[in-house]
């Protein structure tokens, strides 16, 4: 008896069109066969070395290199193309600049009396985020005043509240201090927030299928569950602190005497000494670049990348 | 016949499965029941209305049992979990454990989830473990990690200790969950669909590691599955709930029926039952047992 799934001939049609088939198409019958696991020879168990120019390129720190290497000659070519120092010095008489000031000059000081207010006003604005962001998770009636409270001065830019701080404060590090908390406090507080609100039901669940209430309940499980968010608002708290303490120097001057990063960039403009103003400026530029860098990549590779919640 | 025994009242579970200090201990000599679900109506609130999830559910568990509530989506048998585990109270009746009315969540009921995501990503596989021994205070650090490898190796997961979460597969991860939740010692386990993500043949496996585990520990558990043969292999007893709202259809025994013997004329009269009950209902029951696989 001739078998019914006999491969007929079949007409050529389109496959992407889902007609009935009036044909009634069937696969061919295709012998069966079973088949030990064969050695994998030398097929299978390749490891091959990598080129040298793939492992040097894997590495961040060079590819970004190259980026900066690639910036500077720009810089370099486009300046000397310009030849107005006094405009646009070159790439090397600001490197000049630059080392001069910081071996030789007040740069080093400014730097460290910039970055010292920097890190208090980042500090106390980091904690009071925390604070108020736990509050909002734990009851209505914070989350009602949290969100209020953002949605209120978020848009307000730091630097506005600087007369005001001037007078409450007089002239001093506490103005600036204030000022900087307001920078940080509500961009990371937002990116807590929000932190918070994404963790999964059930991680929730889990946690407090352990028992945990209240604050241990926050601080063990929703702040590491939510520390992409946390850190990505820590990197933005970071950035908010740097700007508003560069422009409250260069609206207000002098922090406690001696003056910050942004009082000699304002010092150096009024001189028309451009090429130091090219070096206070690239002095924020390599503070933010070994703060990105360092701290917050170490802090990652330590954290969310070592948990597998970021790639 | 049956590969996996029923409970017997001489055979106590290993001492590792109590609690310590007799906190929470189970009911002794099987006279009472561990669990009593009392009339329990449970509804949640979404912005506009109320819904109700069950309806007047009665059910008692007792020590050793592998209770199982089977039922189509929507029957409210894992809310009815979720009350048992305190993360919902019920709008009427009552649900108690050990004659105490249940509070709140608490770690003398350990849940298991069906999510993956279960798992703290931030600790590793016995970092996980430990964790919920040492929040709750009932175990020292020391007692904790002594237990922790101890339930690690009975999950065959003994060379996963450092490993973190993200870098184990579902079935691996579930495994965990599970050493999690019995290492607690807790005078019940909840389980929640919880082979419902894994594919067939680690689901397969995770049962038979399931039964053996229990064959042990005699732990009590109450199991939620919507897959009928799930629910007899594992199950000593189903509670067969009705949809929208979940009602009690039926109690059903099913402690004989294991692996073994799952291509038996009584496993697949049983099954026949069950299937008949899910799908007699009205007609957007029938649904029921479409996703229902082993």
């Amino acid at each position: 008896m001739p078998c019914c799934f006999q491969a007929r001939p079949t007409r050529r049609k389109p496959v992407l069109t889902m007609r009935p088939d009036t044909t009634r198409t069937t696969p061919p019958v295709r012998a069966e066969f079973e088949r030990a696991p064969g050695a994998l020879g030398d097929v299978g168990a390749i490891t091959r070395e990598r080129s040298r120019w793939q492992r040097l390129t894997d590495r961040p720190a060079i590819r970004r290199g190259f980026i900066l290497l690639a910036l500077a000659i720009l810089w370099q070519v486009y300046a000397s193309r310009l030849h107005n120092p006094l405009l646009f010095p070159s790439f090397t008489s600001a490197m000049v600049a630059w080392w001069r000031a910081l071996v030789f000059g007040p740069l080093l000081l400014r730097a460290w009396n910039s970055v010292s207010t920097l890190l208090i006003g980042y500090g106390i604005g980091i904690v009071l985020a925390l604070a108020l962001t736990t509050t909002a998770v734990l009851s209505r009636i914070g989350e009602d005043f949290l969100s209020t409270l953002t949605a209120m001065f978020s848009p307000l830019p730091a630097i506005a509240l600087l007369p005001l701080a001037l007078i409450w404060f007089g002239l001093g590090k506490a103005s600036i201090i204030f000022v900087l908390v307001h920078a940080v406090l509500w961009a990371v507080a937002v990116n807590v927030l929000a932190g918070f609100v994404s963790v999964s039901d059930t991680l929730r669940m889990a946690g407090r299928n352990c028992g945990l209430r209240g604050w241990r309940y926050v601080m063990r499980i929703l702040v590491p569950a939510a520390s992409p968010a946390i850190l990505a608002g820590l990197k933005v708290g970071w950035m908010f602190a740097w700007r508003t303490e560069i422009a409250a120097e260069l609206v207000f001057g002098a922090t406690s005497g001696s003056g910050g990063i942004g009082w000699y960039i304002f010092e150096n403009q009024n001189d028309l000494q451009t090429a130091a103003v090219f070096g206070g400026l690239l002095t924020v530029i390599v503070i933010g670049l070994l703060v990105e860098g360092l701290v917050f990549r170490t802090i990652e590779l330590q954290t969310v990348r070592k948990w597998g919640m970021q790639r | 016949m049956s590969g996996v025994p029923k409970a017997s009242v001489t055979h106590a579970g290993p001492a590792i499965m109590q609690p310590p200090e007799g906190r929470a201990a189970p009911v002794g000599d099987g006279v009472g029941p561990l669990l009593a679900v009392r009339g329990a109506t449970l509804q949640y609130k979404s912005k506009n209305l109320v819904v109700t999830a069950a309806y007047r559910v009665d059910f008692q568990v007792f020590p050793a049992d592998r209770f199982i509530l089977l039922g189509p989506s929507g029957c409210g048998k894992s809310t009815l979990l979720k009350a048992v585990g305190g993360f919902l109270k019920p709008a009427h009746g009552s649900i108690e454990l050990n004659g105490k009315p249940i509070g709140g969540p608490g770690p003398d009921r350990m849940m298991v989830f069906q999510e993956f995501d279960q798992l703290l990503p931030w600790k590793t596989v016995l970092g996980n473990i430990i964790f919920p021994m040492t929040c709750s205070g009932r175990f020292t650090k020391a007692e904790a990690k002594e237990r922790a490898l101890v339930f690690l190796e009975k999950v065959h997961l003994g060379k996963f200790a450092h490993a973190y979460p993200h870098t184990l597969s579902g079935g691996m991860k579930q495994r965990v969950a599970i050493a999690r939740a019995m290492a607690m010692g807790p005078a019940i386990l909840l389980m929640d669909e919880p082979f419902a993500a894994l594919d067939a043949l680690t689901r397969l496996r995770m049962q038979e590691e399931l039964l053996q585990l229990w064959d042990e520990l005699r732990f009590t558990v109450v199991f939620v599955t919507h897959s009928i043969a799930e629910a007899i292999i594992l199950g000593s007893r189903i509670l067969v709930l009705s949809p929208h709202p979940g009602q009690v259809r039926a109690e059903l025994n099913a402690h004989e029926f294991s692996h073994e013997n799952q291509e038996s004329p009584e496993f697949h009269r049983l099954h026949r039952r069950i299937h008949a009950m899910l799908f007699s209902g009205p007609p957007d029951a029938a649904q029921a047992g479409a996703d229902d696989e082993t």
